[in-house]
């Protein structure tokens, strides 16, 4: 049986040669990404902002005109809606109640519910969330610190267990890949609530995955080819992983795509915004990363002053012979 | 390198046989576990996302405490300037600003007055700190100040108090499997799984239940009463079931019996009628003191009253000397169990305020885990035939230790008594992904080596080598975020990231060392002269 090759043998593509394009690309695409977030924001969930959600199943495919006006009508505030990719569920969320009183926000559900039930009488309500402006508030500053600490923990991981250069470009590309996360967000107004920051927290884990295996095989060459040019280099090491690379990507993206098929409508989110980050991310460490490395002016001279740390699996190292 | 003794290969072995043995609990539905005799193992659970339920997070009103606190501290200095012998006269005592203070008139009494305020502190903790600063000002004003080891003292044990009754409470409502821990200084997670209204819920913990027994004021003029007025020694209570439809009845200022000196409520039935009734039941001193105003009231009414408002006002028929008492009147099986529990389940020592609150229908939960579980097995298949596609023989190798994996990660879940969420769903779905990564390292690293003309051994043994490294620094990365992920992040963040973390360690045990075990067999059985990779 032969089997399947989806990168072919010793590919010698000039990834760094291309790399002012790409450079101007990221740029481009980034600059795009600030400015969705800037001026159209992120559909933020009751999660973040506070409020109230209930998530309504209706029989049939219902009219949204209709269900916004039932809801208006009850004047119990400004209601967004949102069908999820199921078009029969729609989520309904409204402001918190002024009145801090135990029951006015059970008064509110009870009454939505009645009103879309007076209307639809077959309707389910499968879900509801209620959630204080203080509570929003703290889960909104520890999934940003949870955010920040994961990349600066991480940049400073390679910085150590490499050079600088690594540390940094490490740091712009996760920079780099969060822009892209949150600008798809802010275009395609997918909810952004605590599961996203989950999916974000992985999509940095999966993107620093990919640039430590590139970043293991520079460095790997580097003490290979001391005299060798940094670009052809970086060129080299990209190659050799490539088959990795692709096939990895590939097969996290076949799990990911049945998530997104089969997995129902309450991770869709989600895992769009993980098959995107992988996307992003794996272009990332190709063009982001590697080709910064070089601008950053890494140099494979340098590299033998550094020893390799014992702490990595098998690292090279002398030992006595036992016998 | 390629040297695998046979302890080796045979503790592999044990640990992968007992990861599928204990993850079997978790695949099964619980009353298969129980009959085929493995009920007893641990199990995952489910969280609430996926069986359906509610989630609250409470808050306790932690400025209640100090000002109760405040106020007791008023009424036990009131008590104690007077016992003292010669009483001391003080004045102008006020509770401003979050400290006691009061004026002593007799210069002389100033010393006494002091002495015997601070007995009433007490200290807290091992730092020999006491509960209250006691100062003197301007030599007449006494100032009491809350400490805060003291204030803190205070909250933590009204949180304690508070857990349980809240804990009592929600096991009045008869529902499955309750959690209720503490979180932080001043919070509390309730999740009662399978609970689809939580309002009554809410109701129940939302009071601060501050039960006591009066006499109805029966000398009230009623059209006063409706008015508002009460007759002097007197209160106008709100009384929203009243019989007679006015909702609004007169009691008698002075409490009879405090809700602490009952010891029990429940739901009955009347011997006779059949009809529901709750019998209610008090310790000695509130029996002594019931049996001593229902003797001189027979015929009369007293109210129950719960945080002012009044439950019930049922007439005595007699006079109850044992201290337990059957209340009868229009109660249906559900209203006599809710009184029961109203009466049963004490004082919360301080307000607590639902903050976020989370419901999912059981509808939803089963279709997500329906969801999941179809996703991951077509994920899984998906990734099988893929790896076995590209690396042949070594595909398998990689599809059993994933397969495996799978089964470890369940195991490991089940022993530590994790909770599976969708998040965690998601996150084991993207596991099945980077399993197959290191995978996928290895495999390519070994078809490197071999294009470079090295034979099967080395390429093998070199393939590992090189891809452990990799695979560990990755590793190490991820476990980075998984670990900041399960320390900062909230709910399912957390969910996510424990089903992430198991996996970072159940994937490098089988990708590097369950793998190349088998590798390693093949290349001695075998002894190929090049490999099919």
């Amino acid at each position: 049986m032969r089997l399947l090759k989806l990168v072919p043998d010793n590919t010698n593509i000039g990834f760094v040669r291309l790399r002012f394009w790409a450079f101007g690309l990221t740029a481009l695409l980034t600059v795009l990404a600030t400015l969705a977030v800037g001026t159209r924001g992120l559909n933020l969930g009751v999660d973040f902002v506070g409020g109230l959600m209930i998530e309504a199943k209706f029989q049939q495919v219902p009219v949204i005109d209709k269900v916004r006006g039932t809801v208006d009508s009850l004047n119990v505030g400004e209601v967004s809606l949102q069908q999820f990719g199921d078009p029969k569920t729609v989520s309904i969320r409204l402001p918190l109640p002024a009145s801090t009183d135990e029951g006015a926000t059970n008064a509110v559900v009870n009454k939505v519910k009645a009103a879309l039930t007076a209307t639809n009488p077959d309707v389910v309500f499968s879900r509801y969330d209620t959630v204080s402006g203080k509570v929003s508030n703290e889960l909104i500053r520890n999934g940003l610190l949870a955010v920040f600490i994961a990349v600066l923990a991480i940049a400073i991981f390679s910085w150590l267990r490499y050079e600088w250069q690594f540390g940094v470009s490490t740091f712009v590309a996760i920079v780099h890949d969060l822009l892209m996360t949150l600008g798809f967000f802010a275009i395609t107004r997918l909810e952004f609530d605590l599961n996203i920051v989950a999916a974000v927290l992985t999509i940095i884990g999966y993107s620093i995955n990919d640039k430590i295996v590139i970043d293991d095989r520079i460095r790997e060459n580097m003490r290979k080819y001391r005299q060798m040019d940094i670009g052809a280099l970086i060129d080299l090491s990209v190659n050799e992983t490539l088959p990795r690379t692709v096939m990895t990507s590939v097969t996290v993206l076949l799990a990911l795509g049945a998530l997104l098929l089969f997995g129902g409508h309450v991770l869709q989110g989600f895992t769009a915004a993980m098959m995107l980050g992988i996307i992003v991310g794996t272009y990332s460490s190709v063009y982001v990363s590697s080709s910064l490395l070089q601008a950053l002016g890494l140099r494979a001279e340098n590299f033998d002053r550094k020893p390799a740390s014992p702490a990595g699996g098998n690292a090279e190292r002398v030992t006595k012979r036992e016998r | 390198m390629n040297d695998f003794p046979r302890w080796k290969i045979w503790s592999i072995i044990l640990v992968l046989l007992a990861g599928i043995l204990f993850a079997i609990p978790s695949l099964i539905p619980e009353s298969t576990a129980q009959r085929i005799g493995i009920g007893g193992l641990p199990r995952i659970n489910l969280g609430l996302d996926l069986s359906g339920g509610s989630h609250l997070l409470l808050e306790a009103q932690t400025a209640d405490v100090a000002k109760q606190r405040l106020d007791l501290m008023e009424d036990s200095v009131r008590q104690e300037v007077r016992r003292a012998s010669p009483a001391i006269d003080i004045g102008d005592i006020s509770t401003a600003n979050g400290a006691l203070a009061f004026f002593v008139r007799d210069p002389a009494q100033l010393d006494s007055a002091v002495e015997k305020v601070r007995a009433l502190t007490n200290p807290v903790g091992v730092t020999g700190q006491r509960d209250w600063n006691v100062t003197v000002v301007d030599s007449t004003k006494v100032t009491m100040t809350p400490t805060t080891a003291g204030m803190n003292a205070a909250v933590e044990n009204a949180m304690q108090v508070a857990t349980e009754v809240v804990r009592r409470r929600i096991d009045e409502l008869g529902t499955k499997e309750p959690t209720i821990i503490r979180q932080g200084d001043d919070r509390i997670v309730v999740q009662v799984p399978g609970l689809q209204n939580p309002e009554a819920l809410k109701s129940l913990l939302g009071k601060t239940a501050k039960l006591e027994f009066k006499l109805v004021d029966l000398t009230a003029d009623p059209t006063q009463v409706a008015k508002g007025i009460a007759p002097a020694g007197s209160q106008i209570l709100s009384y929203p079931s009243n019989p007679s439809g006015v909702p609004f009845i007169a009691v008698q200022r002075r409490a009879i019996i405090n809700g602490d000196e009952l010891s029990d409520a429940n739901p009955g039935n009347d011997q006779q009628s059949n009809a529901p009734v709750v019998n209610i039941k008090f310790n000695s001193a509130g029996a002594r003191k019931f049996a001593r105003v229902t003797q001189a009231n027979v015929g009369k009414p007293f109210a129950m009253i719960l945080d002012n408002v009044v439950l019930s006002a049922p007439n005595i028929n007699e006079p109850i000397l044992g201290g337990s008492a059957q209340i009868s009147g229009n109660y249906t099986v559900q209203s006599a169990n809710v009184m029961s529990i109203q009466l049963r389940s004490g004082k919360l020592p301080v307000a607590l305020k639902v903050i976020e609150e989370r419901t999912v229908g059981p509808q939803l939960g089963a279709d997500s885990i329906h969801a999941g579980i179809i996703a991951s097995v077509i994920a899984a298949l998906a990734v099988v035939i893929f790896m076995l596609l590209t690396y042949g023989r070594f595909g398998v190798y990689a599809n059993l230790a994933v397969i495996i994996n799978i089964f470890v990660i369940l195991a490991v879940m089940a022993f530590f008594n994790a909770t599976l969420t969708l998040p965690g769903i998601a996150g084991f779905v993207l596991t099945i992904g980077t399993a197959v990564d290191a995978n996928v390292l290895i495999n390519e690293r070994i078809r490197e080596e071999q294009r470079r003309g090295r034979n099967p051994i080395q390429s093998v043994e070199l393939g590992y080598k090189e891809a452990s490294r990799t695979i560990f620094e990755a590793n190490t990365v991820h476990f980075i975020s998984g670990i900041v992920m399960l320390l900062l992040g909230s709910g399912p963040v957390k969910g996510f990231a424990i089903v992430l973390l198991i996996g970072i360690f159940v994937s490098y045990f089988t990708a590097v060392f369950f793998t190349r075990m088998l590798a390693v067999s093949y290349l001695r059985r075998k002894r190929p002269s090049v490999l099919h990779i």
